[in-house]
């Protein structure tokens, strides 16, 4: 039970994926503009985070022992038949959501956090609940840097900041800023 | 569709659009590996090898690919580029892929390389598609050898290993943790900007003094 809440605390925080990994930039980047979206993007991504553990589970157990090359491969093509999914019931259950998160919603599938997390699980060797334990946590970790961020954002869009730092500079400086922060989160196990 | 030159072609991707520091396409290498020059270089040049060699197939065989499934072929075809290059980073330079371990895997999800099959390779004769995949590959690579020579300078004091300041210099050990990664290209950011801002300026003054009217 220990090691469990080591990993959700691990993948969510002292190794957040977006802040110290540098997974899922793109939605930290493209969708951190309010916080609403902020939420929901966060909350698709965790959604197919699990989803991906799961399978990735699946895939390793079952089907790739003997075939470790075409790991790459069958991650990818596995996990963009599920997001292409996902994109259709949300299309269908929820327009308005589907319309807000526009164009990154099949960006998903090209998000490095997706495959990155398949690939972190088969390299730690992690089971079936560890591994779902482990999305839970990136996926936690993800909304919370990307609420954090559109958090800021909103509030930096009322600062009075020199001009040539307006655009993406300030918000990736921001980004460095909370990143920092984040590895006040490294001493967390260390001190027992 | 707009005809260019091959020229065009060629150069657009170095500077006029580089995919890091104008399109900020790719930025997960290019803030997660460029913590040292030699690891910048080793994934730049993988990106080459895996951006150059789908281009030409996906542009060789772009009136084989039916519209619906077009995205998911073009993941493959990069899957596969990507496992070669990981094989042969591997075999190579042992040392540099264990440093950029699963960095390598997924330039796979690299935006950049997605975005000019979509865009350019898919629509486009061979030759002209290896020019643009290589002009986009030297602006991505140069890119990250910028960042990776800064941040390895002041968090290491180093270039390629060689020490550069002498004993009494103090690494900013910051840099070469994430948040130099997020700091760097920010300021880097800033940086063009501002250069850009000061040149347009300049085309201003220059006309208030010639006493002509900028629309």
């Amino acid at each position: 039970m220990a090691e469990l809440v080591w990993i959700f605390v691990s993948a969510a925080l002292v190794n957040n994926f977006t802040l110290a990994l540098f997974l899922g930039l793109c939605p930290f980047f493209g969708v951190s503009r309010e916080v609403g979206t902020a939420v929901r993007m966060g909350a698709a991504n965790l959604f197919v985070l699990v989803i991906t553990s799961f399978v990735a589970w699946g895939l390793n157990t079952y089907v790739l022992g003997s075939a470790p090359y075409l790991r790459l491969i069958s991650f990818i093509v596995v996990i963009a038949s599920l997001v292409q999914i996902v994109e259709m019931a949300i299309k269908k259950l929820s327009p308005a959501l589907f319309r807000q998160l526009g164009i990154f919603l099949p960006l998903i599938t090209t998000n490095c956090a997706i495959l990155g997390l398949a690939i972190f699980q088969t390299n730690r060797g992690y089971g079936l609940v560890e591994g779902l334990v482990f999305a839970l946590g990136a996926g936690a970790g993800l909304t919370l840097a990307l609420v954090l961020m559109a958090s800021l954002r909103e509030t930096l869009d009322l600062a009075d900041v020199p001009k040539v730092s307006r655009n993406m500079g300030l918000v990736l400086i921001t980004a460095g800023a909370l990143s920092l922060a984040f590895m006040g989160f490294a001493g967390l196990f260390s001190a027992e | 569709m707009k005809t260019t030159s091959p020229v065009t072609d060629m150069t657009r991707g170095i500077w006029q659009e580089n995919p890091v520091l104008v399109q900020l396409l790719g930025l997960c290498p290019a803030l997660a590996v460029t913590n040292s020059v030699a690891n910048s270089l080793a994934m730049g040049l993988a990106t080459t090898f895996v951006l150059l060699g789908s281009s030409v197939l996906v542009s060789s065989a772009r009136r084989l690919v039916p519209t619906e499934v077009r995205i998911s072929t073009y993941i493959l075809i990069i899957a596969t580029f990507v496992t070669v290059a990981d094989m042969v980073l591997q075999a190579v330079v042992p040392d540099i892929h264990k440093e950029l371990g699963a960095f390598v895997a997924l330039i796979v999800v690299n935006c950049l390389i997605l975005s000019r099959q979509e865009a350019f390779a898919s629509k486009r004769p061979v030759g002209r598609a290896a020019l643009d995949a290589l002009g986009y590959s030297i602006g991505f690579t140069i890119a990250l050898v910028i960042m990776g020579s800064v941040r390895e300078l002041l968090g290491s004091g180093t270039l390629l290993g060689w020490p550069v300041f002498g004993p009494s210099f103090e690494p900013w050990v910051i840099m070469i943790l994430p948040p130099g990664g997020f700091l760097t290209l920010g300021l880097l950011l800033v940086f063009l900007s501002w250069w850009q801002e000061r040149s347009v300026r300049s085309v201003v003054d220059d006309a208030a003094a010639t006493g002509r009217k900028v629309a």
